[in-house]
Formats: structure tokens, C-alpha cells, sequence
């Protein structure tokens, strides 16, 4: 009797202990979706492993582990299991990605059935890339992805990424000090100001240097203002255009936000480019020691183990913050990127002192699969499963995945309340930063132009010049310039021009 | 005698020697006269890639002065410490089996790993060194500052290879003959008069065979720049080498990175014969 009553406490203590998990036949072989369990779709746990892919092999180019890296091998894993297919996964370093495809396609090779890489690499990749047939277009879980993220991993209509991630930049601050009354009080007192979430960049600076260099937060040791990517060559030239859009997106002047469509001259050292420059330059003033050698490994590190206040790039700072074992889980909060009081317009020529926003739909984690694939429709199988309901709510919950929203179900706060166990308010902000962002009608998406690497590299010279405060701003700027309108005569005029206006359609509203 | 068949044996060499050697200098010439890059493939465009790199392009020869200054420093300090090492474990002291393998692990190392680990001490607000150093209030940029970055540069290339001239200069030490020594000795010369007059001399032409060594690996410094700086802050630790790197790389102008990575070894084949010449000139000296 004493053994039945054990047990059975036992049970109805598992039962709630474990409550909030969700128990099928599928999560209890694959722990990773234990949260969800099966969500049904088109290429959901219970339709894959219908399949039979006994004997075929597919291989995979992906990431370094753990960003991305670990959930092609996780998701090839359990899609292994479920098929019998053998999934061979190679992992990569972020800057080899582009190389490690592009010289085999070059020489008309297909090593890899897929491959990882960044969505900017599209225009490059596409002609070797397989479109996304019709058959997955139509599944539920495409149906769901945004129309943006539609956008970022098509070319001029036709998808050729597969889409797995979706990327935005957005402001990650410290909620427990912004909303804090005490600070609120103590800022006013000293500074005149309010203190309270920054809607420009101007009133960033001012907090992030009020807030840097002493311990506001109570646990012995200094703080800073803002964790950013600086570090040249490291991805700080997408840093660089989440400052730029405020002054130099204007909605009233479309046709082009890195280049004049019409002329292809680079607006890249225009007023409102060197404005945000200047501002960087500040910046490094209010960031950590070191700061200006922080990669994104560092910016994620910095913000999300509570070293500063601010932060702006990828989810991944956010998520990381509101992980369990993070010290400032639910004390952070996220709104969009901040304004400027003024842009540039660069049809008059002057400044338009009118208060002004701009996401940057940045690029991030693409995947596509080889033209010369013998097992395309595994491999499309394959990518479709990674990207399910239940696999993708699991992957958002893990920081360092690398797996960000971007499907319209992520937007409802309750999958990061129910399954995350984030504060409501916190939830509720961060979705609706998000939705905000699909929702903008002013919005700046990555440059995905022939060559493109040779466009970022010149800005991430130019701009880390300026850091390191070996030029100017507006002369770092001029020099960027004039890279740009070497590499447009190198690449040639026309064939640059007909790629930028893709994008240039997408940021005007016209696709 | 006939012996045309010994040519048959040569063949296998040869064919290595023309795949691994030949065969890869004539295909970099050949890209190098190539606009070959992510939209173009191995087309012919002559000189251009050349005339570019003469005309247009500051940033590598500013890359290539820098590399010179951080070769021949760290080189020189690579030779006067790893000869002082040297030069201690060669004589009888206590410990001498265990000191000569301490000095030769960070060699051992792997360095890409090993400049991680380099990294995280110099971390400007994370890292060790910064605070140790907090305890007489000061925090040096060691990665931030354009001249400390550099300095970081030369004390982990120092650190890591200085035990690789140790290792040549102590074969060098073991293999000099006794009797100069036991000369010196019977004529009551000093220990320095002895190193200046007797060690040093015997030791030159190995010091010259590690000097050169050491400088031309010296010239390919490139995981340490990427690890710890990627370059910067700016441009002020890019090095030739790294430069190629994110032009044929990151940007993938392959054929222009041809042109200079043909440029570079031309450039580095002269330099190096000059400096080989005027070392043995100044040591050599009878």
C-alpha cells in the first residue's frame, strides 16, 4: 500500500512539476520539443516521418556551433531518426560561409546539398541556388512567415532562401533602471531631463553617458552606457546603418537609401550618414573598456551579463538577457530603434527638422539548396522540418541558436509568456516591437547588390577609421564614397542599378 | 653507358615539385591577370589588377610598412630573448632538463587558441592584466589604442615564437666546438669577453639561418591580427597579409588578391636575399 501511495504521489508530482511541458508521443522522444510537443503542419514531426529517405544521404554546410550550427545538427538529428535518411553536417566559420559555397559553384561543383549562409548573399548565390518549389511555397508553416522576411529571402518574386531566421536591429535597455522613479528622480535632478525609454539618438548618448562608468545597479562593480558592434570587419557596418536610418531614410524622398537609384552616386557621405557617424564616434566615450574591439559575441556577453545599459543589434543580446540563467532576466525591456529630430533630404539638399524613425530589416541566417542537388526534394524536406511549429517555438527559446522571429504567430506575446516564463509587459513590448517593425511603411533593408562584400568591407574600414579616430567622419565617409563609386565602376553601373532596385522597390512599398 | 633511364626515377619528384610548387605560382599569376570575383569569372583583363594595386590602392602598401615594423621588431626581440634563454640552459644549471622544455611549450601551443586566451587577458574590462593593473589605477587600451595594439601584437608574437629561435640557437650552442672556449679560458678572458669575442662570432652563422627563418614567418602574421584586432581599431595592425585575406576572402577579389599576394612574394624574395646578404655582411665579417 505504501509503495502504491509513493508512487502515485510520485506521478501527480511529476504531473506538476512538468506542467507546463507538453507530453506526445513525439516530445517524449525528442526532448527538444517537450514545451510544445508536435505542432501539426505540413512538415510537422508526425508528416516527416512518413517519409522514407533509408539509403539517400544529405549534406549540410551550416555555421559554427552553437549559432545555428547546433540546431542543423540537432533538427538533422532527429530528421535522421524520423526518415533514415544520413545527414552529414559540416560546420563553418561565419566568414568562411560565402567562400566555402561560392568557390565550388564557381567551378560548377555542388559539394553540399544545402547551404547556410547570410541572406545578403542571395543576388551572388541565386544563380546556383534551387527556387523554393511551389509545393513548400504552399505549406502552412510558409503561410505563416511575414511578408518582409517573404521579401528578404526572395529575389525579385522568386524565393531562393529557405526561411529560418528573421532579423531585425531594435533597442535593448535596462528596464529596472529606465522605469526605476529613484534614477527617474536622480537624472531629472542633475540633468534637467527626463529619463525614459530614448526615441533619438541624441537622448541615447545623453543617458548612456549620464549611466556611464559607475555601479547603478547595486552589485559592486562599474557599469557602462551601451554595448555596440564595433569591432571592424565583425559585422559593425550593419551597427553602422542602424545609426544612419534615423537621419538618412527620408520617407519623403524614396528611390534609394545607400545609393540615388537614378544617378547611382553613394549617398553614403551625405550629412545624414556623417551625422550618425559623429554620433558613433561619441559613442565611444559611453561604451565599456574595450568597447570599440567588441564583436557581437561581446555585445551579447556585455548587455545580456548586465554590464550596460544600452544596446541595439540582433535579438540575440535581448534573448540572452531573458534567459534563465541570466542575471537581469525580465529587468530589460525592448523598443525600436531610436529616431532623429531631423533627416536628410537629399532632393533639396537640406535637413527636414521633422521627427523621424526607420527600422533596418538587417540581414541574418539564410539557407539554400544547391541547383545541382541529386536530393532536392530531401533537402527542401529537411529545411521545411527545421523550421516547423514545434522545432521553431523550441529554437526561439534558445538565445544562442541564432533562430530569430519571423513568422506572424511570433508575434503573440503569450508563446513567450506560456513557454519562456517572461514577465507580461516584457512580452507584450517586445512583440509588439517587432510587429511595429512589419507594420512600417519607412523601412531600410539590407544591401544585396552584386559584390556586395566589397560595399560592407569599404564601410567598415571607413567607419572604424573614424572610430579609432585616425579621419574625420566626413573624411572616412568621403573615402567610403569613393571605394563605392570604384567598385560601381568595377562591377558596372547598370548591372549594380538593376540589382539595387530590387531593394529599392521592397523599401519604397512597391513589392 | 647509357644511363637516360635514371631520368625515369626523377619523375615522381619532379611531378610533385610541379604540382605543389610550380603549378600553384603560375595559376596565382594567371588569376592575378583575372578580374575573377563574385560576379565575374576567370576572364583576361591584362595588367589592370596591377596598375590598380601601383595607382589606387595606399591601404597595402600602408599594410606592407606595417608588417615591416612588426617583423623586424618582433624578429630582433625574438633573437636577443631566445639567445638569453638560450644561452642559460646551455650552461650546467639546475632545473636545465626542466627549463628547456618549459621554454619550449608555448611553441607547442596552438596559436590561434593560444591568442584567444591572449584576448580574454588584455580584455580591457573583463580581461586579468587590466585588474592586476587597476591596483596602480591605471587601464591601458591594450586593444583599443592604435600604438598599444600594436604592442599587443609583438608580445604575443614574441611570446609565442621567441621559443623557436631558442630552439635553433641551444642545437647551435651544442654543436660549437670546445676548444675556442677552452682558449678563451686558459687566457683568462671574461664570460662577456667570451660571449662577445668567442660565442657570438661561432654562433653567427646559425644566428643568420634563424634570423631569416623567423623573418620570413614572421611576414605571413596573420591569425594573431584576426584573433586579437581584426585589424584594428581602424586600419593600425593590418598587416600584408591579413590585407590579402579580406580582399580575397571577405570580399572575394580573387584575382586582385593574386596581384598582390604575386607582388607581396616578389617583393618579400628581394627584401629577404637584401637583408640575408647584409646580416652575413655584418657578422660575417673575418
Amino acid at each position: 500500500m505504501k509503495i502504491i501511495k509513493t508512487c502515485l504521489s510520485a506521478m501527480i508530482s511529476g504531473v506538476l512539476i512538468f506542467s507546463p511541458a507538453f507530453a506526445d508521443k513525439w516530445s517524449d522522444q525528442f526532448p527538444h520539443i517537450k514545451a510544445t510537443g508536435d505542432i501539426s503542419g505540413d512538415c510537422s514531426y508526425e508528416k516527416i516521418s512518413k517519409k522514407n529517405y533509408k539509403g539517400k544521404t544529405l549534406k549540410i554546410n551550416t555555421h559554427a556551433v552553437p549559432v545555428i550550427g547546433q540546431p542543423t545538427a540537432l533538427h538533422a538529428e532527429q530528421f535522421s531518426k524520423l526518415t533514415g535518411a544520413t545527414v552529414d553536417v559540416t560546420h563553418t566559420p561565419a566568414g568562411d560561409l560565402y567562400a566555402k559555397a561560392m568557390v565550388p559553384f564557381k567551378a560548377g561543383q555542388s559539394p553540399y546539398d544545402i547551404v547556410f549562409g547570410f541572406s545578403n548573399f542571395i543576388n551572388d548565390w541565386r544563380q546556383y541556388l534551387a527556387p523554393v518549389p511551389k509545393k513548400y511555397m504552399n505549406t502552412k508553416e510558409m503561410k505563416d512567415v511575414t511578408k518582409s522576411h517573404v521579401g528578404v529571402s526572395s529575389w525579385d518574386g522568386t524565393m531562393y532562401q529557405y526561411p529560418v531566421d528573421g532579423d531585425r536591429h531594435y533597442l535593448k535597455y535596462r528596464k529596472d533602471v529606465i522605469d526605476n522613479p529613484e534614477m527617474q528622480k536622480k537624472y531629472k535632478a542633475d540633468t534637467g531631463k527626463e529619463l525614459k525609454v530614448p526615441t533619438t539618438w541624441k537622448e541615447y548618448g545623453e543617458m548612456a553617458k549620464y549611466f556611464n562608468g559607475w555601479d547603478w545597479d547595486g552589485d559592486g562593480e562599474k557599469e557602462y552606457g551601451s554595448a555596440e558592434v564595433m569591432k571592424k570587419d565583425d559585422l559593425m557596418f550593419a551597427a553602422f546603418f542602424s545609426r544612419s536610418v534615423a537621419y538618412a531614410k527620408n520617407p519623403r524622398t524614396p528611390g534609394g537609401f545607400f545609393f540615388d537609384l537614378e544617378t547611382m552616386k553613394p549617398n553614403i557621405n551625405n550629412p545624414g550618414f556623417v551625422e550618425a557617424l559623429t554620433d558613433w564616434v561619441e559613442a565611444t566615450k559611453y561604451v565599456p573598456p574595450g568597447g570599440i574591439n567588441f564583436g557581437l559575441g561581446d555585445e551579447i556577453g556585455s548587455f545580456g551579463g548586465g554590464q550596460t545599459l544600452f544596446s541595439f543589434s540582433w535579438d540575440d543580446a535581448f534573448i540572452a538577457a531573458m534567459q534563465d540563467d541570466s542575471p537581469i532576466k525580465n529587468k530589460v525591456g525592448t523598443a525600436p530603434l531610436p529616431g532623429a529630430d531631423k533627416v536628410w533630404n537629399r532632393v533639396s539638399g537640406k535637413w527636414d527638422n521633422k521627427y523621424n524613425q526607420a527600422p533596418y530589416i538587417v540581414w541574418g541566417w539564410a539557407v539554400g539548396v544547391a541547383k545541382k542537388s541529386k536530393v532536392q526534394e530531401m533537402a527542401f524536406d529537411y529545411l521545411c522540418f527545421f523550421s516547423n511549429g514545434a522545432n521553431h517555438q523550441a529554437d526561439l527559446a534558445i538565445g544562442n541558436f541564432g533562430v530569430n522571429p519571423f513568422k506572424n504567430s511570433d508575434f503573440d506575446p503569450n508563446l513567450y509568456i506560456d513557454t519562456m516564463g517572461w514577465d507580461a509587459d516584457i512580452a507584450k513590448s517586445y512583440t509588439k516591437t517587432l510587429k511595429d517593425m512589419e507594420k512600417s511603411k519607412n523601412r531600410v533593408f539590407p544591401l544585396r547588390v552584386r559584390g556586395v562584400f566589397e560595399f560592407t568591407s569599404a564601410v567598415a574600414t571607413g567607419t572604424s577609421k573614424a572610430l579609432a579616430g585616425q579621419l574625420s567622419p566626413q573624411e572616412a565617409l568621403d573615402e567610403v564614397a569613393k571605394e563605392w563609386e570604384a567598385i560601381v565602376k568595377r562591377v558596372g553601373k547598370s548591372a549594380v542599378q538593376e540589382d539595387y532596385a530590387v531593394g529599392v522597390k521592397m523599401e519604397d512599398n512597391k513589392l | 653507358m647509357n644511363f637516360k633511364h635514371k631520368y625515369v626515377f626523377l619523375f615522381p619528384g619532379l611531378f610533385v615539385l610541379i604540382g605543389i610548387l610550380i603549378f600553384p605560382i603560375i595559376f596565382v599569376v594567371r588569376l592575378s591577370l583575372s578580374g575573377w570575383n563574385s560576379y565575374n569569372g576567370l576572364n583576361f583583363i591584362g595588367l589592370e589588377n596591377y596598375v590598380r594595386l601601383f595607382t589606387d590602392d595606399p591601404r597595402f602598401w600602408e599594410s606592407f610598412i606595417r608588417l615591416s615594423f612588426l617583423s623586424v621588431t618582433t624578429v630582433t626581440l625574438q633573437y636577443v630573448i631566445g639567445f638569453a634563454l638560450a644561452h642559460m640552459v646551455w650552461k650546467e644549471i639546475k632545473f636545465q632538463r626542466f627549463f628547456r622544455v618549459l621554454f619550449l611549450i608555448p611553441m607547442m601551443t596552438t596559436p590561434v587558441i593560444m591568442t584567444v586566451i591572449w584576448r580574454t587577458f588584455f580584455h580591457e574590462s573583463l580581461g586579468p592584466v587590466n585588474d592586476l593593473l587597476q591596483i596602480f589605477d591605471v587601464a591601458p587600451k591594450w586593444l583599443t589604442d592604435p600604438t598599444l595594439a600594436k604592442i599587443t601584437v609583438i608580445i604575443v608574437e614574441v611570446w609565442q615564437w621567441t621559443p623557436f629561435m631558442f630552439l635553433l640557437l641551444l642545437a647551435g650552442l651544442l654543436s660549437l666546438p670546445k676548444e675556442p672556449f677552452l682558449a678563451a679560458a686558459i687566457d683568462g678572458a671574461s664570460p662577456i669577453r667570451k660571449f662577445i669575442y668567442v660565442t657570438f662570432p661561432l654562433m653567427a652563422p646559425i644566428s643568420i639561418g634563424a634570423i631569416i627563418i623567423r623573418l620570413i614567418e614572421a611576414s605571413k602574421i596573420m591569425d594573431t591580427v584576426y584573433v586579437l584586432t581584426s585589424g584594428g581599431p581602424g586600419t593600425s595592425t593590418e598587416t600584408s597579409s591579413f590585407y590579402i585575406f579580406i580582399k580575397g576572402l571577405r570580399e572575394f577579389q580573387m584575382g586582385y588578391a593574386a596581384s598582390m599576394s604575386f607582388t607581396y612574394l616578389i617583393i618579400m624574395i628581394i627584401s629577404l636575399t637584401v637583408i640575408a646578404k647584409v646580416l652575413t655582411k655584418l657578422l660575417l665579417k673575418e
